[in-house]
């Protein structure tokens, strides 16, 4: 049970470890610095992050159960986050579940067979004003309706943009233009 | 009527978010100025402006501040709550990401006054984004010597870390937010002790709203009576207000505290969408009653007028309901919302939280009996008050109101039992 992470993540665990004045608040970034290399927090990935923080692994587990960001079991490349709460369900929001089940053939929490896809209903995002909204990966598209959403995917699948933000290179400076902030479809 | 611009003055330009740019519009100017004053001075003068949690709670935030002990020998902790969570509330996220630089200048102005060395922002997950933002203004602020040792010059060092959540609506209570800080999953403290006496590694702790933050700057620069000029006595200030649901022009606004709720809606978010009429708005975010549109002439946006038509100002999270609501429906989504976001630690919010829900869903098919109303009249009354946290008093809040204020709509589906077939298809 022991898993290889990149150097860089290790540095960025380290860095992180040392910011706070004690270790085990480290255990919610460590989790997401090993999501981001493993995909998902399995239970090597677990093991690591109790290691590395000096956190039990039944503490580790347990928080990881608590939080829904931390996917108990492997997502799609791309994890679409549906918003279902009231102000984006009352501006249209209902119907997109149902889009993405028939878009997709597979059920909320599963992945398709190429891997690609996953997606979940979720509770608001906050992004009420620009309902509704679903968050993919990290990137907020807002103002969907279910053509939107179909063309959405259709130009996903053919680009392949990368829609993280990462926790890991920690890059700053510069760039933030260039990072897709949010699409808001008119 | 023109509103003041003080947490919102800067928020169109695309460059703000660059420290050049902050520092060329006065940014960092109230940093200074704090910094030449004691600290008990800085605190006297937030007290003395009536500023208050833009949270939810609407408390003192001078008070607040002033329950932390003296001389503790304890270091001092300072959480900005970016965890903005509440249904219907968006308005932090438009600081985070527009004028990322205000909320630290806010905060580091609170840290000297509070003697904090090491601070956090703590911002849900979801808000990779606006994380982003704040990470690169945090990097700005210590290369530009507003952040780490000897802050320009003076005595004063101190350090800001960004702890991302991770989904979890409880987080977003401050007891549930320093335990998650500790590394533990977000189940909130009893209190008392309060934070401000045992909060963050059993140490001094105050947790304050980015917005409230955010207002700091100005009130440095502008003194603590141009503040209180604004708004309304007991409610001064500006209030971003975030619009949702039903109405043409959905978005955040500040507005000075006291403005009146129907010409808000009409004025500033343009009224209802197309030919459609009011039914009801929920004032504060998801946790306050709702209020029919009959009961909203005089009513005016801050804490007391809100609170005397029987709702609340909360975080300003107002959602705009029409007539092609259907209010048993709104009652099962945000009873969903609550039993999906009950952290599990009381019996009555754990059991009670889904128990509602099951019974809303059986009305809303048609499948409910009278005595199901008064189930849910009961088990509301087992939670209020009996849980560890106010999310017990938040979840029972929606369906209680819309059950008094649309009695019909939840009869009409009881006394015929029909619809069921369309309405199972809900979720």
């Amino acid at each position: 049970m022991t898993v290889v992470l990149s150097e860089a993540a290790e540095a960025r665990l380290r860095e992180i470890i040392a910011s706070y004045p004690q270790a085990k608040s480290a255990v919610m970034p460590a989790l997401f610095i090993a999501q981001e290399e493993l995909g998902w927090v399995s239970d090597e990935a677990i093991e690591w992050v109790a290691q590395r923080t000096g956190a039990a692994p039944a503490h580790v587990r347990s928080v990881a159960s608590f939080y829904t960001m931390y996917y108990k079991r492997p997502v799609g490349k791309y994890h679409i986050q549906l918003c279902r709460t009231l102000s984006c369900a009352v501006c249209g929001g209902k119907e997109l579940l149902s889009c993405l089940r028939e878009r997709f053939g597979v059920a909320p929490g599963e992945v398709t067979a190429n891997g690609m896809w996953s997606f979940e209903e979720v509770e608001c995002l906050g992004s009420c004003g620009t309902g509704p909204v679903a968050q993919i990966n990290d990137v907020y598209f807002e103002r969907l309706d279910a053509a939107k959403l179909e063309e959405l995917i259709r130009r996903i699948e053919e680009e392949q943009p990368d829609l993280r933000y990462s926790t890991v290179k920690k890059e700053l400076g510069g760039g933030l233009a260039d990072r897709p902030r949010s699409a808001v479809w008119k | 009527m023109a509103h003041h611009r003080i947490l919102t003055a800067n928020i169109e330009y695309d460059d703000q978010r660059q420290i050049a740019a902050y520092e060329k519009r006065g940014g960092y100017a109230a940093l200074r100025k704090a910094l030449a004053l004691p600290p008990e001075q800085v605190l006297a003068e937030v007290k003395l402006s009536g500023l208050r949690g833009r949270g939810g709670a609407g408390f003192s935030t001078g008070m607040k501040w002033g329950f932390v002990p003296k001389n503790s020998g304890k270091p001092v902790y300072l959480i900005q709550n970016a965890d903005e969570s509440e249904p219907g509330t968006f308005k932090d996220r438009l600081l985070l990401e527009r004028d990322p630089h205000l909320c630290l200048e806010g905060m580091i102005i609170a840290a000297w006054a509070l003697g904090s060395r090491w601070s956090c922002i703590y911002i849900r997950g979801e808000y990779a984004y606006p994380a982003v933002c704040i990470e690169q203004a945090l990097a700005e602020a210590y290369a530009r010597g507003y952040l780490g040792k000897n802050i320009l010059g003076s005595d004063f060092s101190l350090d800001i870390i960004l702890h991302r959540g991770a989904g979890a609506y409880i987080c977003g209570e401050e007891t549930g937010l320093i335990e998650s800080l500790e590394g533990n999953p977000g189940r909130p403290r009893i209190k008392p002790p309060f934070p401000a006496v045992v909060g963050l590694y059993g140490c001094p702790t105050v947790v304050n709203n980015t917005e409230t933050l955010a207002a700091l700057p100005w009130i440095i620069n502008n003194g603590a009576a141009a503040y209180k000029a604004i708004g309304t006595d007991k409610s001064p200030g500006t209030k971003l207000i975030s619009a949702s649901g039903h109405v043409s022009r959905p978005g955040v606004y500040e507005i000075d505290l006291g403005y009146p709720l129907l010409e808000f809606l009409n004025n500033e978010c343009g009224g209802i969408r197309g030919g459609h009429r009011l039914k009801a708005v929920i004032p504060g975010g998801s946790s306050v009653p709702v209020l029919r549109a009959d009961e909203l002439a005089g009513v005016c946006l801050d804490y007391e007028s809100l609170q005397a038509a029987g709702s609340m100002l909360g975080s300003g999270g107002l959602i705009v309901l029409d007539e092609t609501s259907d209010m048993v429906e709104t009652a099962l989504n945000l009873q969903h919302f609550y039993a999906h976001e009950s952290c599990g630690q009381c019996t009555p919010c754990r059991e009670g939280a889904h128990w509602i829900e099951k019974i809303v869903k059986r009305i809303l098919a048609g499948r409910g009996t009278a005595a199901d109303l008064a189930l849910i009249e009961s088990l509301c009354g087992q939670i209020g008050g009996h849980t560890i946290c106010p999310f017990g008093d938040a979840l029972i809040t929606p369906v209680l109101s819309l059950m008094a204020k649309f009695p019909e709509e939840f009869s009409r589906l009881i006394d015929q039992g029909l619809d069921s077939l369309v309405r199972e298809s809900y979720g």
